[in-house]
């Protein structure tokens, strides 16, 4: 054979093992579309159009679901997103800062403080959706390095079919149809519910041993105060109003502690009710741990008029490009209220 | 640094690469340091036993071969000696060198033995100071067993006498005989290697030739689709029927004596593959440790196709020479006398025989229950020799008696008693085993064969296609491979019919194999010798 033919069939061979890996990864991992779509969000920023924002959450469903970034751009021209996934550690959300920066440099950042809670990974497939979405950078290579628990490997992170190879057997259409070509399944970050589901019996928590936040949780908060600093971001700290899991007057004390010696503003939404007049028989979706759309809009508002008023972070009403892109939010923003009104059979304002 | 995970397959590339990469004279240096931070990566302390067992049975090796030169040269330098004289010194120095080969045997096994059998002897001489009611107990040892110091101790020992004996020349360089204790491909589960066949490629210089690269990658993949899609996936069912024997009774056992026969060959072969493929593409001959022992149709045959390197040792380092030992010859002289010479003279083969399958069940594991295990396969040789002239008789009164149903009789009677037999392999005790085998005569659980049951050990029915697919492809390769080997079969194919074999496994591999986080991805079997 000659050396032109071997090296003929080489190439070929090895497009062949490549084209297949690449189409049977694209198949095999999760879409994140029909499902469990919180796993779709952190990718999502990456399709905006414009990154500018002047606002960005990070934090985990606390975030997600309790505010609305529509809401505060309709009401106060803030031009915000949520970079939030289910259980983001506090590590995660420090190098989605990092990622974050890459593209702008908010006047804020709103951070809720739930996380602070974990000192190390809780499972895997938290991580998975939060570090997955992540497009590739030094601070995806830290945040997964970061985050993995012991039976994780950085391969799995870098080719998700060996993660994923064994769910050949549980693909469906989704997983064909959203092979290339996803759809957005959030409005800047924010999953919309619309339905409702009273607190009734909110579980006590249970005591604890030790209500010290551990050492990594307040690695990661100094690293994400100095790195706003450093950039001139204000780092505002946050607790949501979710009745679980739940929030001890120790974690409050320790938080308020670190915010005053830092000279940070947190607000703990927990004991604004009055001010927020979130009611917890009709503005939550699942007995008090996340705010419906109701909820969330009521949050929305009254953290706005602060993040406005208080903050001062510019009204970016005006813009004719963000407004352009907001309209088109809003559309989205509409029409899946109109199809979740319908998906939960309730009428509007009802 | 498993061979199923990342960091192993990143490293054997590597090193593949750099061999064949580098100027030939470093390639079996380069092998020893690739060798040696294999070891150091199971554990940088581990190094002192293994440094330790490569030294003393060098210097001992070179000692007993100055010795045996001496001699030589002591007996060319003096002609005039009597026949006598001669005999009379030749033993006096055979003495010498033997009390060598002794020290460092002794050594050697002395630190085996407290590495990996210290617990198993405090535990039992604890259960006797219990049962004398005394309330003493002697302390457990923590101390992490070497990786592979059965193997590298085992390999050592039959170079040390291999040299004794004159059958081979003694490695004057430390470091070339280091590579040999230290050969990473076979240090993990074997197979334990001979110094004079190892050293034959060990050592030589290597030019890339890609058939034999890719004749070794080829047996690579075919070890890790045995491991990781037969093996590594059928662990679950085994792990949850051995593991509460109070549940998983009866039919059960029968299922799990099964789905461990499998796991066990899929598991150990498929190691033994990965050994054997990775030194062929390195240009090392390394050999073969299996040869289709399910198809034996004795237990006797099974032993010679199954673990053959282990068999063969113990046949050659401890069954010939306690055989021929001086207190066995007298037992030899005394069984004669009072049993006659037909029974008498076996009665020390039996004797040594006892001795090898009492220290091949101790090889296994420093546990009771392997120990039985050895001995069953000991009484049921013994059982099978003594019936042998009735089984000549039988086939001379009805020679027509040897057909292919009767060969077929005869290896599932084999294959039934060594999967039996392995129960004690599996279960954690004897007492476990028996109640274990017992159940099967007594439970009428069969039902949960047919039931569904069988669904809720860990294994789902896709686990159970993929088993049975996975074990069809095996045996047929076996069934190929009778008539020639399967790769020279393959080889004549067009490309792209090979391309699609070997791409089609890597992706069964890849995607039905039993890795990565959701599978507890267990070590080889083996791996704990």
């Amino acid at each position: 054979m000659t050396k032109k033919r071997k090296a003929i069939r080489i190439i070929v061979s090895l497009l062949i093992v490549v084209i297949s890996l690449f189409f049977l990864q694209r198949l095999l991992v999760p879409k994140y579309v029909d499902d469990i779509i919180e796993g779709a969000f952190i990718k999502e920023f990456y399709d905006e159009e414009n990154k500018d924002f002047n606002l960005i959450f990070l934090g985990d469903c606390e975030v997600y679901e309790n505010f609305s970034p529509q809401v505060l751009w309709d009401e106060y021209g803030i031009n915000s997103y949520i970079r939030g996934s289910a259980d983001q550690y506090i590590w995660q959300s420090y190098y989605l800062l990092e990622d974050t920066l890459r593209y702008t440099k908010p006047e804020a950042v709103v951070f809720n403080v739930l996380s602070m809670q974990f000192d190390e990974s809780q499972r895997e497939a938290y991580n998975r959706m939060s570090l997955e979405g992540m497009e590739w950078s030094s601070a995806k290579v830290k945040a997964i390095l970061a985050s993995m628990k012991e039976d994780e490997h950085f391969l799995d992170y870098v080719f998700p079919i060996l993660r994923y190879h064994s769910r050949w057997s549980e693909l469906n259409e989704g997983d064909i149809r959203y092979m290339f070509d996803t759809k957005r399944v959030s409005n800047n970050g924010y999953y919309m519910r619309v339905d409702t589901r009273p607190a009734k019996d909110v579980p006590v928590g249970r005591p604890l041993n030790d209500y010290s936040f551990g050492e990594n949780a307040w690695k990661y908060l100094d690293m994400m105060r100095e790195l706003c600093e450093k950039e001139n971001i204000e780092l505002i700290l946050i607790k949501a109003p979710s009745l679980y899991p739940y929030w001890y007057e120790e974690y409050e004390k320790q938080i308020d502690d670190y915010a005053e010696k830092y000279n940070l503003r947190y607000y703990n939404f927990l004991e604004l009710g009055d001010e927020t007049k979130i009611n917890y028989d009709t503005d939550t979706y699942d007995g008090g741990l996340h705010m419906n759309l109701k909820g969330a809009t009521k949050l929305s508002e009254y953290f706005g008029r602060i993040l406005s008023e208080d903050v001062g972070l510019t009204n970016l009403r005006g813009d004719a490009e963000l407004e352009r892109i907001w309209d088109e939010n809003r559309a989205e923003y509409e029409a899946d209220k109109e199809a979740q009104y319908q998906l939960y059979g309730i009428k509007e304002g009802t | 640094m498993l061979f199923t995970s990342y960091a192993f397959i990143g490293f054997a590339a590597l090193l593949l690469l750099l061999y064949y990469a580098l100027p030939k004279k470093v390639q079996w240096p380069l092998l020893l340091i690739a060798s040696w931070i294999f070891y150091l990566a199971a554990g940088v302390e581990n190094i002192v036993y293994i440094l330790t067992t490569t030294l003393t049975t060098f210097l001992a090796a070179i000692e007993i071969e100055n010795l045996a030169r001496k001699q030589k040269d002591y007996l060319k330098e003096h002609k005039e000696f009597t026949r006598e004289e001669k005999k009379e010194y030749k033993e006096s120095q055979k003495k010498i060198r033997l009390r060598w080969v002794a020290a460092c045997i002794v050594l050697n096994l002395a630190i085996l033995a407290v590495v990996k059998y210290s617990n198993f002897f405090v535990e039992n001489v604890n259960g006797i100071l219990r049962s004398a009611g005394s309330e003493k107990r002697l302390s457990f040892l923590s101390i992490a067993l070497p990786l592979g110091i059965s193997f590298y101790t085992f390999q050592s020992i039959g170079y040390l006498v291999d040299v004794y004996r004159g059958t081979v020349e003694a490695q004057r360089n430390f470091f070339k005989f280091a590579l040999f204790t230290s050969f990473f491909p076979a240090l993990v589960q074997g197979p334990i290697n001979r110094y004079g066949d190892l050293s034959r490629t060990l050592y030589e210089p290597h030019s890339y030739d890609s058939k034999t690269v890719s004749y070794g990658l080829q047996r690579v993949l075919w070890g890790y689709f045995k491991k990781m899609v037969i093996a590594d996936r059928v662990l679950a069912g085994v792990v949850t029927i051995v593991g509460d024997v109070g549940t998983y009774n009866g039919a059960y056992v029968f299922a799990g004596m099964f789905l461990y026969t499998l796991q066990l060959y899929a598991d150990f072969t498929g190691g033994i593959d990965i050994t054997i493929g990775l030194s062929e593409s390195l240009g090392i001959t390394v050999k073969e440790n299996f040869d289709r022992p399910y198809f034996s149709k004795s237990l006797k045959e099974y032993w010679r196709r199954w673990h053959i390197s282990m068999c063969s040792w113990f046949r050659d380092y401890l069954f010939y020479p306690v055989s021929i030992s001086k207190p066995m010859q007298k037992l030899l002289k005394f069984s004669k006398e009072h049993f006659g010479d037909k029974f008498g003279k076996r009665v020390p083969v039996y004797l040594s025989s006892f001795i090898v399958w009492f220290a091949t069940g101790l090889w296994h594991g420093a546990s009771w229950n392997f120990i039985v295990w050895g001995l069953c396969n000991w009484a049921v040789l013994m059982i099978s020799e003594e019936l042998e002239p009735l089984y000549d008789r039988f086939h001379k009164r009805f020679p027509g008696y040897s057909g292919t149903w009767v060969k077929i009789f005869q290896v599932a009677r084999t294959f039934m008693l060594v999967c039996i037999m392995n129960l004690f392999d599996c279960y954690h005790s004897i007492s476990e085993t028996l109640q274990a085998f017992g159940s099967m005569f007594t439970a009428s659980n069969w039902n949960v064969l047919y039931d569904g049951s069988l669904l809720n050990i860990g294994l789902s029915m896709l686990d159970y296609v993929i088993l049975a697919v996975g074990t069809i492809i095996m045996f047929t390769a076996s069934m190929l491979q009778r008539k020639r080997p399967l790769r020279d079969s393959i080889a004549e194919l067009s490309y792209p019919l090979r391309f699609t074999i070997f791409f089609g496994i890597f992706l069964i591999i890849l995607l039905m194999g039993a890795y990565g986080v959701g599978y507890d991805s267990s070590q080889f079997i083996y791996n704990q010798f």
